[in-house]
């Protein structure tokens, strides 16, 4: 109970101090008008016009995860450098209860992006905000933003220990966007990279927001979708104590 | 629990591995703290003074569990800090100088209320105790401000409130007047007295005398990762007993002047110390010699400003321990 408290008045209060970030906002903001226009071109080409809600949704979705990658590695490096991360490793609590609430807190901030790709493609382009199970959508949103959360700890608990994370962070977002068909579907895409995509969360998490757009069985990608990030979380958790303790003998919790 | 010392630290040394350079990378060692062994009583006010670079946040990153020791034992409260690292976290606090560690776009309530969270304070007490501190601290009405409007005074007194927020048993203060006025200075002490008169042990390293002189029951005195000398203050200033010391302010003072003044016969040891324009000279002499006359004529032809003969103080005693080392 105590646990969950802590996970959720975190999550809210590091959700503000990053929405409180001009540049989070800005990034919010403006990146989606290109993701929404990206989307509505791709698909218009196909001659695909009922898809294009589903492409915004897919842009919205690489939003949500550019937002975690970035800020997994990102909250880390930041609170080194605001000299947070000392005091706040330095509670009493496990690891995990500590570093979650912020990697979550990314993904509720990605949802921005979500949002506002929506909302750029219904100004810009007239997509009509039409969803097949709009219960079933805002469910499977919210699933989402706690499995990228789940997922951005186990990367969070390697950005602990390296100091430019950063490095690593910029090679991973597009080929996760690309493999776990956010943008063009899955079967375009070479059979090798199959095996990749279904062990991602982000790929279910795409599949249940897509399915809930335009019609399909939600749930079963929802439940995978938990099902692979509480397995991260699982591994993020052991990993993060282990990592602690090697960041405690290396000496880099703080910046000097 | 059983042990009756709050802090008990045994041969601790801690090394700093790094590596340096992309192309041709290099490995540097730092033996930042060489063996520093003492203990502090429960209730005691015990402070840490020493130059840049001495060792004193290394010992106090080793005590408050942020650092493993490199090789050497540390229990706090009679638990070991590198076994029993959350039992530790539960009793102390820990509070340093400057203004990062907080943050800066939450207000100064959403801070607290994060680490009363977040260091266990029951739900239901939150509320009252994040009052309480608010008021002692002096931010009672400015809570609901942004952090990064704070100044660094403020900053540092919230800073103070945090690490206060679940009652510590031992607090470790790292530089906390650094940046404070002297008026919030003084208040501080008065603060860090009074938790020290209700119990609460308190390991506190800062770089003014006068500071650690009022406030604390002992002294160690650190340089280059060892403690060179322990006691309370009197004792310490006892160290500098059977000096006198002669201060001058100069303008342009040469190198070779120094040397001079340094070679007199009865002089111990000679400082100067670059105070905008002016220089101050600080001669250590034995008592009996009165050295005054000799250094004024050995800086003949330089314009001289304040001349003055005293008795050591705790800072005499602090520079003459620190330059033996
Ligand atoms: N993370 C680190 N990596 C490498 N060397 C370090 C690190 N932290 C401190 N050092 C080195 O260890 C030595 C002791 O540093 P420490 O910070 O403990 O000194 P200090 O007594 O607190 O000094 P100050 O009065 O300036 O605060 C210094 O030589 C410092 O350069
Ligand atoms: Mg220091």
């Amino acid at each position: 109970m105590r646990s969950l408290r802590l996970l959720v008045v975190g999550t809210l209060l590091h959700a503000k101090h990053l929405s409180r970030s001009p540049f989070e906002v800005t990034i919010a903001l403006v990146v989606p008008v290109v993701q929404a226009t990206l989307a509505v071109y791709l698909f218009r080409a196909g001659g695909e016009q009922h898809r294009l809600l589903e492409a915004a949704v897919g842009a919205g979705v690489m939003g949500v995860w550019s937002s975690v990658l970035f800020g997994s590695g990102g909250a880390i490096q930041d609170q080194r450098w605001q000299g947070t991360l000392e005091m706040i490793m330095l509670a009493p609590r496990r690891p995990v209860l500590i570093i979650l609430p912020i990697t979550i807190a990314t993904g509720v901030v990605g949802t921005y992006a979500l949002l506002t790709t929506l909302l750029w493609g219904r100004l810009l382009y007239g997509i009509r905000l039409e969803f097949a199970h709009p219960v079933a959508f805002v469910v499977a949103a919210v699933v989402c933003v706690v499995a990228l959360g789940m997922f951005g700890l186990l990367l969070a608990a390697t950005f602990v220990l390296m100091r430019n994370a950063n490095a690593l962070a910029n090679t991973l977002e597009y080929p996760v966007w690309l493999v776990s068909g956010m943008l063009v579907p899955i079967t375009v895409l070479p059979a090798w990279t199959a095996p990749i995509a279904a062990v991602l969360p982000t790929t279910w998490g795409a599949r249940a927001l897509r399915e809930a757009t335009s019609g399909g069985p939600v749930w079963p990608s929802v439940a995978v979708c938990l099902g692979i990030s509480v397995l991260c979380l699982a591994l993020g958790a052991v990993a993060l104590t282990h990592v602690e303790r090697r960041a405690r003998a290396a000496a880099t919790l703080a910046l000097a | 629990m059983g042990s009756e010392y709050a802090i008990e630290a045994e041969d601790l040394r801690r090394t700093y591995r790094a590596r340096t350079g992309w192309l041709r990378p290099r490995r540097t060692e730092v033996e930042a703290v060489r063996g520093v062994s003492f203990t502090v009583g429960r209730g005691e006010l015990f402070g840490l003074l020493g130059p840049n670079g001495a060792g004193k946040t290394t010992t106090i990153k080793l005590l408050n569990t942020l650092l493993i020791p490199t090789s050497g034992m540390a229990r706090v409260c009679g638990h070991d800090v590198e076994k029993e690292t959350r039992e530790v976290r539960r009793r102390i606090g820990y509070v340093f100088g400057g203004d990062r560690g907080l943050y800066d776009r939450l207000s100064a309530l959403d801070n607290l209320r994060y680490f009363a969270e977040l260091y266990g304070v029951a739900p239901r007490d939150q509320k009252r105790r994040i009052a309480e501190l608010l008021d002692l601290v002096g931010l009672a009405g400015r809570e609901g401000e942004r952090v990064e409007g704070y100044s660094r005074g403020m900053r540092q007194r919230l800073h103070i409130a945090r690490g206060l927020l679940h009652a510590p048993d031992v607090l470790f203060l790292d530089e906390p007047s650094i940046g404070v006025d002297p008026v919030a200075a003084r208040e501080l002490r008065r603060t860090v007295a009074d938790l020290a008169s209700t119990g609460t042990t308190v390991l506190l390293t800062t770089h003014y005398m006068a500071e650690a002189d009022e406030l604390c029951d002992r002294i160690a005195v650190i340089a280059d990762g060892q403690i060179q000398a322990l006691g309370t203050p009197a004792e310490l200033r006892r160290r500098a007993d059977g000096r006198r010391v002669v201060e001058v302010e100069a303008y342009g003072v040469p190198e070779s002047a120094v040397d001079a003044v340094r070679d007199l016969p009865g002089v111990r040891e000679t400082a100067v110390e670059a105070r905008g324009a002016l220089q101050l000279l600080t001669v250590h002499s034995d008592a009996h010699v009165d050295v005054q006359s000799d250094v004024l004529r050995e800086l003949a032809g330089i314009r001289l400003g304040r001349v003055d003969s005293r008795e050591p103080t705790l800072e005499d005693a602090y520079v003459a321990i620190v330059s033996a080392s």
